[in-house]
């Protein structure tokens, strides 16, 4: 039987530096492969809806009639299946985060949805 | 009499929301003054239906779905879907994949089994162990996320091969990060297996005869803590076979027991990292997929906690009919029952955190 097996370690940890970080003034060093989220080129793209045929969430909806793109963030899991599905390369997995949304928007009535 | 015995028994609920317990299981243990005599275990609470989904997602896609199973086992739940499908369709891996995946699957073992013993030191209250368990696994989540992408869901695995590459200097990197780990786990490994508090919180608690533990299909460290030689990566698979390791087992069947053996098992992992590592070929890391699956499979892997065991069958068109994980803390169930019988109350804890329990995989 051992006693105090771990006081050394207690002691160190008195004089050693925190293993955590003091964020936010600290951030984290971001890896390059990091999947952080999904960056759009729309000026490359051509409205092929292949992204929108890979993805597992159904996260993104592309009408080519109208040559519009758009992405729901919170549905998507960032996986990156469709910047790897893209022929144009006009979507890029970035490694940073999206920022936190800081503006809350006003939730729009059903009128104003329905445009009435 | 009678009446005086049924007196004597309480029973007291346990769970799904209790402060030792990570994830949300339900017991209701009979209990006599403190000793438990009897325990009946229900699940039911977090139940996604990920495998009636298989039926709605493309075969390829799934692998996300599949992968997201569990939050940290999550490699070799993607692999194993892969695997299954790549056996349907007889594709064959290229060799670098192979030993990609090899090495991934070793590198979540560790994770999976620092971040059990922080949660173990939590439960037994020494929470400086358990803040050393969990920063000593940042440093393999980060080789994790520098490699793949993810902290825990890799997302790195595709039918036909991986997704992603390791540069062969990252390899490098990954051996002098697993060298310089080596020390540092090993004292935080030492005060697990040496500690006396430690030791009196988990020698002779919750004994697991072998008998039992065989008869009653527990797989994994739990299994093999109750001195049965049985570990699923002996079969070979994947680049297992080139590899060359021993199976660690223990022979008390006590909670010490499983926590040794899964001690040595992170170094074990090591071992195996690093023999990848200097064993994996060049080429190609994946072959293209085309056409569907037609046919059914059933393989088995051994994830961190134990022996899972995948079952797909497929019709020919992009969805398939059924998939189905046997989750190895499903198969952890009846043998936990059997460890907890007769012990103290207070030891419950201690005894239920052992098989390592991840109750949204076995929901599913
Ligand atoms: S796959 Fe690329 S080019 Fe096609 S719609 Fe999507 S973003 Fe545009
Ligand atoms: S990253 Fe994945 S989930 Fe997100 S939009 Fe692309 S395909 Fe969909």
């Amino acid at each position: 039987m051992a006693y105090f097996t771990m006081a050394k370690d207690t002691l160190a940890n008195l004089f050693r530096k925190p293993a955590t970080r003091m964020y936010p003034s600290v951030v984290r060093e971001i890896f390059p492969a990091t999947r952080g989220h999904i960056a759009m080129d729309i000026t490359t793209c051509i409205f092929c809806g292949i992204c929108q045929k890979k993805c597992p969430t159904g996260a993104i909806k592309v009408d080519r009639a109208n040559k519009t793109w758009e992405i729901e963030r919170l549905a998507c899991i960032a996986c990156a299946s469709c910047s790897d599905a893209c022929p144009k390369q006009s979507l890029s997995m970035e490694n940073t985060y999206t920022g936190p949304v800081t503006i809350l928007e006003k939730p729009k009535t059903r009128e104003e949805v329905s445009g009435a | 009499m009678e009446k005086a015995e049924e007196k004597r028994h309480t029973i007291v609920p346990f769970g799904p929301q209790h402060p030792v317990l990570p994830e949300p299981l339900h017991f209701d243990f009979v209990l006599e003054d403190e000793k438990v005599v009897d325990v009946i275990p229900s699940i039911g609470y977090i139940h996604r239906g990920l495998e009636i989904l298989v039926q709605k997602r493309e075969f390829t896609e799934y692998v996300y779905v599949a992968e997201r199973i569990c939050g940290i086992c999550s490699f070799i739940h993607g692999m194993g879907y892969c695997e299954a499908i790549e056996e349907i369709m007889k594709i064959s891996v290229p060799e670098r994949a192979k030993y990609l995946r090899l090495i991934w699957s070793e590198l979540s073992r560790v994770h999976s089994h620092l971040l059990w013993l922080g949660l173990a030191a939590d439960a037994f209250g020494f929470e400086n162990l358990f803040m050393q368990a969990w920063r000593a696994r940042e440093l393999v989540l980060d080789i994790i996320e520098e490699t793949t992408g993810g902290r825990v869901i890799f997302g790195a695995c595709k039918i036909g091969g991986v997704r992603k590459d390791i540069t062969d200097e990252s390899l490098k990197t990954m051996v002098t990060v697993i060298d310089g780990m080596y020390k540092d786990v090993r004292t935080i490994c030492d005060v697990f297996l040496n500690d006396s508090s430690v030791k009196e919180r988990l020698c002779g608690i919750g004994i697991l005869s072998r008998e039992d533990a065989y008869s009653l299909g527990a797989v994994g460290p739990m299994l093999r803590a109750s001195g049965v030689s049985y570990d699923t990566r002996k079969l070979g698979y994947g680049a297992f076979g080139d590899i060359d390791f021993d199976i660690v087992t223990e022979t008390a069947g006590d909670c010490y027991a499983r926590c040794a053996v899964r001690v040595h098992e992170i170094f074990q992992s090591f071992h195996i990292i690093k023999q990848a590592i200097s064993k994996i070929p060049g080429g190609p890391i994946s072959v293209k997929v085309t056409g569907a699956p037609n046919g059914e499979a059933m393989v088995r892997y051994e994830q961190p906690r134990g022996e899972v065991i995948y079952y797909v069958k497929a019709n020919g068109t992009k969805f398939l009919t059924r998939f189905r994980a046997r989750t190895p803390t499903f198969a952890n169930i009846p043998a936990m029952i059997q460890a907890l019988k007769g012990c103290d109350f207070a030891d419950v804890a201690n005894i239920v955190l052992t098989i390592d329990p991840c109750i949204s995989c076995t929901e599913r």
